[in-house]
This record gives C-alpha cells, structure tokens and sequence, in this order.
C-alpha cells in the first residue's frame, strides 16, 4: 500500500510542477514526471511477490497464480514511446519558441490574450 | 473486415504520401482525397449495412476473441459518427488543396490529416480502453502538430499551451485506466462493464469519474477546461480549425464521454449532473465571450464552446428527446461550424487578415463567401428552415419537459446570443463600410466549391427531421446511447469465457 501511495505522491508532484512552474523544459519534464509515476502504478498493478515470468513453456511448470501479470507491462511498453513522441514534440515546440521570443519564460510568452 | 478499413485506409495513405509525395508535393493532395472519399463511401456503406446484422457489428482484431484480443466495435452511434468525420474530413480536405498554397510543406500537412483522420475513426470504433487511450494520442499528437503548422510565434505559443494541457489530461485519462483495469482486470470496454456490474462498484470509481471527467472534458472544452480552445482553433491553417472544431472536441471528447459514461458505467445521476452543470457554463461563457472577440477565427472558436454546451446538455439531460437534440447538435454544428471556419479561412486568404476592425464591405467582392457565411450564421443561430433550428428547438423542448425550465431558458437566451455575435461578423465583415483590408487574391476554385456543398448541406441535412426517415436512421442511436448498459449486453454473447483467469 505504501508504493502506491509513494506512487500516487509523484503524479501529485508531476502535477504541482506543470502547474507552477514557469520554464517552459520545467513543464515538459513536470508532464514527464506525471507519464513516470503513472506508468509505475501500472507496473505496480502486475507484480506479485514472489512471482516468475508469465511464459507457458515444456520444463518449466508455474502455475498460472504464480506468474506476474503480463498485459500492464505491455502497457507500459505502449505508453511510454507515446509519451517519447508527445515529449519529442514538445521539446520541438520549446526549441521554436525559444528561437521567436529569446525565453523559455512563460509569463512572457503571451502573445495570445488567454 | 469493412471496420478495419476505416482505420488502415487513412493510415496507409499518410504513409504513402511521406513516402511518395515528398518529391511530387501534387500526388499528396490526390492520395488523401482518395482516402478521405474511399472512408466516407464505406462509411455510408457500413450505415446502411448495420440493420441487417442487427445493429452491430463486431470485429477481433486477431485469431482470439475478446477479452483476449483488442476488438473494433460498430454500432448505431459510432457508425453515426463515422459518417460525420468523413464528411468533415472529405470537405476539408478537398478545400485545402488549394488553401494550402498559401504554406510551405503541402506534404506535411496532408500526412498529418490522415493521421488525425486514423486516430478519430479508431476513438470510435475502438472497444477497448487501453486503445481508446492510445488512438486519442495518435489523434492529439498530429493535431498539436497541425495547430503549430504555420510556426508563426503565435501558433507555437497556442500549439504548446494545447500540448501541456493535452498531455496532462491524456495521463489522467491513463491513471483512470489502470484503476479500473486493477479492479476487474480487463480492458474491453463491456467487459469491465460487465464486471463492474456483477461484482459492485467500489468506491474508488469517484476517482475514475474525476479523473475521465477532467480528462474528457478537456477534449471537449467544457468550460472549467476550454482555455485552449480560443487560441488552439483559430491559430491552425484553416481547414484544420474546421476539423478541430467540427469532429476533433466531438469524437475525443463528447463521442467519448457518451460512450463510456452511458454504455460502460450506466449512467451515474452524479455525472450527469457534473455534465449538466459545465454545459450550462459552457454556453453562456462560451457565448458571452464570443461577443466581444475581434478576430473572426477566434470568434468561431468560442462559439464552439458555447455550442459543445448545447449539446452536452442534450446528453445530461438523459431523455431520449434531449439525447435526439444532442446527436442533432453534433451532426449539425459538425457541418455548419467547419463551414463558418472555412469561410473565415477564405477571408483570411483574400485579405490576408482576419482583424473585424480592418475588414468591411466584402459583400460584393467575395460573393460566393458572403453568401455561404450568411447561410452557416442562419443555421447556427437557429433561423428556420436550416437545420440548428431543429436541434435547438428540440434541446429546450427537452430541458423545459425534462423539468430544467430554468436551462431551457438559459439556452434559448442563449441562443439569440449566438445571433448576435455572428450578426456581428455580418456587419463588419461582409457589408457595412468598408475597411482598409483589400481583397488581394480572388478564392480559388476548390475552396469555393467545397463551401457550396457544405452551405448546401446545411439545408439538406434537415430533412432527416422527415418523421419517416427520422424513425429509420436516428431513434436506432437514440436507443442505442438510451439503454445504457444494452451496450454490454449485446457484447456478452461474443466474450471467451475460457478458464484461463
């Protein structure tokens, strides 16, 4: 129970930073912070203490209570290269608007009227 | 076989054009025009085939069945919603042939449009969670690099604000599907439906709720969560605004938000109160605010927000008549909206601004645009025989029946709010003095065009009010977002009840 709330703790700070701070890359890795801790949960969600691999193979008999369970690890394989791209274009973005305002400052990124 | 098409058809050509068009920028407009009509022919197709196999259809994707594979699931409000994209899609993509000139890159942009389109059409043939969530990011990425696509400072500013706050949304979203995964261990849509059912809802579903709600409603841009909306929309080439603005909020968010409140948790009186309240907000914020917008694009933007809260209402209300004006809202606001951004596109390609204070008297230059803008402000404030006077109407004959008299009186006020601020657009765009913009480049053949067929459209459409063919086509998605969990149901006898758990 501890991990999870350890776990649920890091998305609250993935959340604390995208919204306070004011570095446009603090934001980008604030968002990674959030992608991280929810991909820990997931993996969280799979183990099982004292657990082996999840493969059906002759000679090696574990019972299917005894294995981890495989389909939140495909997940997380999944969600983090979606998170890769969402990074990478972000990253792009702040490198374009760094070129166009000379800041990674939001406060003074405020060309549109919110 | 037909459901796989809607998703690969669109994929496999914005593969081919970044593998062939990158040297013959023309052979990218042809292969997405192909695409985009091969989808919306099928679509039509798979609209009318649905009956005969009692009205839905259901693929596994792989030699398992589901819950062990990941499956595509057509029913009467998906391939509803097809049918909506398409269109959209179609048009768009036929006037940005030549809109698109005006950029650098034609390429680009026709790859990521198809991907946007993929992404859309998987949201809604999806039955799994896991893959909703990845085919929404297909569909977010592209449009965040859609929205950046001019790269001027303003459009960069927009796409990373539309970026920060997608992304975060998008984890949330993926938080909520690791709890409900660790609580009944599947990710197929009916299934954890029809766990949650026999086993009980645990207390932390509030948590799943927020967390869908907030994430969802940013799609959307219900009103706590539209900040992006009125500097995402209006700062995409134009073509793009339309299909943000006409499918993009509708299938990630509302589409969403329907499905899997309505057909997988049943319902709950809670969150369709939440929904009722932030589309109240939704309307009369989004309309307030569009008043008093200068520039066209942005102007249009918060009227979506005003008008995604006509028809979130429509759904909250959860009669079958408000859940009929809600499914006509968005077919009808999806037509009339895309039709007013790609006016405002037309305008902005002649003029080369879309400042209201520096336009003026266009009536006589740019007929054809004049006369399809004065036909999308008739619809979307609600003027009869076009078509947003019927869902309008049938929305707050729904509130006032429903016993929300005072949100029936809220949206009709509203909606002459809504006239006011397009009128205010007629005034100072299209006829009173003239201003300093001059009309530098005449609107080309293609954009003229597709803006006639969509005006067209927005007459024609009304005649699904005929009873006849309202009782045929429609009340089959009115019953299917009404019975709730028939959703599952239906789904049940297909589902492998192995031994394998």
């Amino acid at each position: 129970m501890i991990l999870y709330i350890m776990c649920f703790f890091l998305f609250l700070v993935g959340v604390y930073g995208a919204i306070t701070k004011r570095d446009l890359i603090k934001i980008i890795l604030a968002i990674g912070i959030m992608g991280y801790s929810v991909n820990l949960f997931l993996v969280l969600l799979a183990y099982r203490t004292g657990a082996l691999v999840p493969i059906l193979k002759k000679g090696l008999n574990i019972p299917a209570n005894m294995m981890v369970d495989p389909i939140p690890q495909a997940l997380v394989l999944t969600s983090i290269v979606i998170e890769l791209g969402v990074t990478a274009l972000m990253a792009a973005l702040a490198i374009r608007i760094y070129q166009k305002y000379d800041t990674f400052d939001i406060t003074k990124i405020r060309r549109l009227q919110g | 076989m037909i459901l796989s098409q809607f998703i690969f058809v669109p994929l496999l050509a914005a593969f081919l054009i970044v593998l062939v068009a990158r040297k013959k920028e023309n052979i990218a407009a042809v292969i997405a025009l192909a695409a985009c009509a091969w989808i919306l022919i099928v679509s039509f197709i798979a609209f009318f085939k649905l009956p005969a196999h009692g009205g839905m259809i259901l693929n596994n994707t792989s030699g398992w069945k589901i819950p062990y594979t990941i499956s595509l699931i057509l029913d009467n409000l998906s391939s509803f919603m097809l049918i909506v994209v398409s269109i959209v899609a179609f048009f768009s993509a036929f006037y940005a042939i030549q809109y698109i000139n005006h950029f650098t890159g034609k390429w680009n942009f026709f790859a990521l449009f198809m991907l946007m389109v993929t992404g859309m059409n998987g949201v809604i043939l999806t039955g799994d969670f896991f893959n909703l969530y990845v085919f929404m990011e297909i569909a977010l990425i592209s449009a965040y690099a859609l929205v950046a696509f001019g790269t001027e400072s303003e459009e960069l500013e927009a796409a990373f604000k539309y970026a920060t706050m997608g992304a975060i949304t998008s984890t949330m979203i993926l938080f909520g599907i690791g709890i409900l995964y660790s609580y009944t261990s599947t990710l197929t849509m009916a299934d954890v439906g029809l766990q949650l059912r026999s086993a009980g809802t645990p207390k932390l579903i509030f948590l799943v709720y927020g967390l869908f709600i907030a994430g969802f409603g940013l799609k959307t841009a219900l009103v706590p969560f539209h900040a992006w909306l009125p500097d995402a929309h209006p700062s995409a080439p134009a073509p793009i605004s339309a299909m943000l603005s006409g499918v993009l909020i509708k299938t990630l968010g509302v589409y969403a938000l329907v499905r899997i409140f309505f057909n997988v948790f049943g319902a709950p009186t809670v969150v369709l109160q939440i929904l009722m309240l932030l589309g109240t907000l939704s309307i009369v914020i989004g309309g307030f605010l569009s008043v008093v917008q200068w520039d066209f694009k942005r102007l249009l933007g918060f009227s979506s927000i005003s008008q995604v809260g006509f028809i979130v209402i429509g759904f909250a209300l959860g009669t079958p008549l408000g859940i009929l004006g809600g499914i006509l809202h968005l077919f009808y606001h999806a037509i009339f909206k895309s039709l007013l951004f790609l006016d405002s596109g037309a305008v902005e390609y002649a003029t080369d601004t879309r400042d209201l204070r520096q336009l003026g008297g266009l009536s006589k230059e740019l007929k054809v645009t004049s006369a399809t803008t004065m036909v999308g402000t008739l619809s979307i404030s609600g003027i009869p025989p076009f078509n947003g006077f019927f869902s309008k109407l049938i929305i707050i004959i729904a509130c006032i029946s429903a016993g929300q008299i005072v949100i029936g009186i809220i949206a009709a006020l509203m909606s002459i709010v809504t006239l006011a601020y397009l009128l205010k657009v007629q005034k100072h765009a299209f006829y009173g003095k003239k201003g300093s913009a001059k009309v530098l480049e005449k609107v080309p053949f293609a954009m003229k065009t597709a803006m006639i067929i969509l005006a067209a459209l927005c007459l024609i459409s009304s005649a699904i009010m005929i009873p006849s063919i309202r009782k045929n086509y429609l009340n089959p998605i009115v019953d299917t977002v009404m019975g709730k969990t028939s959703y599952i149901d239906k789904i049940e006898p297909y589902l492998d009840k192995g031994s394998v758990k």
